[in-house]
């Protein structure tokens, strides 16, 4: 059992290698037509053939990330800048780009795109992958598969008594696809060191969407701040102007006729009352009272109390989150609730508030009839787009006959990210860069180099260098040792903590919750 | 003897005004404090026959005055305290009425552009009954629409019930709903045999039954 499964796995290995191999082997056409047209573009300046080159290149490498992600193991991103906005028109009708104007959109457009595709550094690590993949794979891939094919006819193709040549030929047929996963996995790191995405294009994408969110706050929060001008002006303003009229007609009165006078100042109590009202609601709309008094827990029990469900609350937040998190939470879980009762049918439901790793976590799940679809309610995306401005997100579970459990999770704080979130070199790490600076000198320079120069030159004077005091052959072998063992323990030194860095960057470069998942 | 009552609110304007409103209804006004240490000492310290809090004070503009007003309940069992805000929760009134005891009222400061009402409210708190605003017990019912014996009653008894949640006496909701005596007798008899509740004729105790039961049946 346990064989033939290993049997499948190298089965399969050497098929993907195959694939892989032969894909790059068509690659190698695919590079002499970008290279002609490279060559069309910009020594002839047939420009116009670089958008078409640039889109075939990316539908190969398109091509490589998504095989890359079921074959090899390992998911990679693409990289590209966030395509132009299509041009827009001025308010005269015409385009513009740069000085010139245009009457159509389509030279702008091509303008833009061709911008953005020879600007973007993926672009160009795209075409140097295209043109280096079949070397790669042949090396990696196609190799050990002609080795294996080698081996297998041995027999045939070499003179010597088949009983030395067999043995010879299975052990050369073997090692091939034994070493084809971890060759796999190679090239897997291979395509993610080109087409995978850079600590630079994460950020940039993540600008763009920055941008976009930002945008859409200042938008939402400039209907909001209209919203509310507007219900003051006809509500709470207009009464206060009325009360000070029935006043006034009161103060008229009260001399003259003051059972009249004592009926207005009746009405003008009950106008304020209901001016008051109306700013109680206005008020719970902005900045709910309770949120304000006690905090995210109370607020939402408080909602549930006054919803008609029938809601259980458990709140565990051991810190207070910051104001504009707590009310972006607080909204959510009100229209959370309003939605379940008004189209889930629900009669329970079940709110939990807790904090996971750095971020505020809260699950709403009703009996109701399930079936919501966030494209299709306004109110889900009003929540969605509320909790992007702090990245936070709204996880949407709500299979027909139900139940429904939403699940939002913020960041605690804005902004600022939790330096003990920031992930630290780990301590075998440390002491392979410690000694490494620390102990490399010592086989490199004295014993490795300077015995050689001694060797070279003949001197006599052994002293404390120990390859000097070995019989020949084996002193050079040692040299050579030394020399690649100081040269490694330097590299290492060097290269770890820049490898560390890098995740570091990347892991800046992305959004918050990315890393607290980690 | 004149009852003696102590007042918590940070705005000037309005605390003078309940210090006059209270004092023309023949209240002895003992304190009138603006900050939720001041109240606490002042409940304490002078143990007033009732207090009238607001709930926002400072110096943290939060829950100040529920808070001491709590804590000092705390202390000193069934100190009568009526409790103003901006805004009613429902949520406030059951820790308010947490502990079973009566003697507390709590309205929305509007409620307060009505003398009379408001001195009833302030009288029948300070004499160990409950004063709740209209809008908390109409929150409860909206929150308790589903709930089946409540929803047995009729419209008639939800009127009844409403008032009486709200702590009124047999002889206020006559008057409210223009019926006698006898026929509110009748209607709170009849609530009490759908609701599953003992009768009783302690006013107090009929009304701390009913929130109780609404509260109940809200979760």
């Amino acid at each position: 059992m346990k064989g033939m499964k290993a049997v499948r796995r190298y089965a399969t290995a050497a098929l993907r290698a195959a694939l892989l191999g032969l894909l790059a082997v068509a690659d190698l056409f695919l590079a002499a037509g970008v290279l002609l047209t490279a060559l069309f573009a910009f020594a002839l300046g047939m420009i116009f053939l670089f958008p078409s080159a640039v889109r075939a290149v990316r539908r190969r490498t398109g091509l490589a990330r998504r095989l890359s992600g079921r074959w090899l193991g390992r998911e990679i991103a693409p990289s590209y800048l966030p395509p132009p906005p299509p041009v827009r028109p001025q308010p005269d009708g015409w385009y513009r780009h740069d000085r010139q104007l245009y009457r159509t959109p389509r030279w702008p457009d091509w303008h833009n795109r061709w911008q953005w595709m020879f600007g973007d550094p993926a672009t160009w690590r795209d075409t140097a992958w295209l043109l280096l993949n079949p070397l790669a794979a042949g090396l990696l891939l196609l190799l050990p598969l002609a080795v294996t094919v080698l081996g297998l006819s041995l027999p045939w193709l070499w003179t010597p008594p088949k009983l030395l040549t067999l043995p010879l030929g299975l052990l050369l047929a073997a090692a091939g696809p034994a070493a084809l996963p971890r060759l796999l996995s190679l090239y897997g790191w291979w395509n993610e060191l080109f087409l995978g995405p850079t600590a630079k294009s994460l950020l940039a994408s993540r600008v763009h969407r920055l941008n976009q969110e930002r945008l859409e706050t200042v938008d939402s929060q400039a209907a909001e701040l209209r919203r509310i001008e507007r219900d003051l002006h006809d509500g709470a303003q207009a009464r206060l102007v009325a009360i000070g009229m029935t006043l006034g007609a009161a103060e008229a009165l009260v001399g003259s006729d003051p059972a009249a006078a004592r009926a207005l100042l009746a009405k003008a109590r009950e106008a304020s009352s209901t001016a008051l009202t109306e700013l109680r609601g206005l008020v719970r709309g902005i900045h709910p009272p309770v949120l304000a008094e006690r905090g995210l827990g109370d607020a939402v029990r408080a909602l549930a109390l006054d919803s008609p469900l029938k809601a259980e609350v458990t709140v565990d937040l051991p810190v207070r989150p910051e104001p504009p998190v707590e009310s972006a939470a607080y909204f959510a879980v009100s229209e959370l609730l309003a939605n379940a009762a008004r189209h889930g049918g629900a009669d329970r439901v079940w709110i939990d508030i807790g904090s996971r790793g750095g971020a505020l976590r809260i699950t709403v799940t009703d009996d109701g009839s399930g079936g919501a679809d966030p494209a299709g309610g306004s109110g889900l995306r009003g929540i969605e787009r509320r909790l992007s401005a702090f990245d936070g997100v709204l996880a949407l579970s709500s299979p027909p006959g139900g139940p429904t459990t939403a699940v939002i999770e913020l960041p605690h704080a804005r902004g600022a990210r939790d330096p003990r979130n920031a992930e630290k070199m780990p301590g075998w790490k440390w002491v392979i860069v410690g000694t490494g600076w620390g102990l490399a000198w010592l086989p490199l320079f004295p014993q490795g180099l300077v015995a050689m120069v001694m060797k070279l030159i003949e001197m006599e004077d052994r002293s404390w260098i120990l390859p000097l005091y070995l019989p020949d052959p084996w002193s050079w072998l040692l040299i050579v040792f030394d020399i690649a063992l100081g040269t490694a323990m330097y590299a290492a030194a060097v290269l770890l903590p820049i490898q560390h860095s890098r995740r570091r960057w990347m892991a800046e470069a992305a959004p918050h919750r990315l890393c607290s998942d980690r | 003897m004149s009852a003696r009552v102590v007042i918590a609110e940070d705005l000037y304007l309005l605390r003078e005004g309940l210090v006059h409103l209270l004092q023309a209804h023949g209240f002895e006004v003992v304190a009138a404090v603006e900050s939720g240490p001041e109240l606490l000492a002042a409940l304490t310290g002078e143990r007033p026959d009732v207090a009238v809090v607001d709930v926002r004070l400072p110096p943290t503009f939060t829950d100040e005055g529920l808070q001491a007003a709590l804590a000092a309940r705390r202390a000193v069992p069934g100190l009568p305290v009526l409790v103003l805000s901006q805004h009613v929760e429902q949520l406030y009134a059951r820790e308010l009425l947490a502990d079973g005891t009566g003697g507390i009222g709590y309205l929305l400061k509007d409620r307060v552009f009505n003398a009379d009402q408001f001195v009833d409210a302030v009288h029948r708190v300070a004499a160990g009954g409950t004063a709740m605003d209209p809008e908390v017990i109409a929150k409860l019912m909206v929150s308790t629409a589903r709930h089946e014996p409540l929803a047995a009653l009729t419209p008639r008894e939800r009127e009844v019930l409403e008032l009486m949640a709200e702590g009124r006496s047999n002889a206020a909701i006559s008057q409210r709903l223009f019926l006698s005596e006898s026929a509110v007798g009748k209607h709170t008899a009849g609530i009490f045999t759908k609701l599953g509740l003992a009768p009783s004729d302690d006013d107090n105790r009929r009304v701390l039954a009913v929130l109780a039961y609404l509260n109940a049946a809200r979760s």
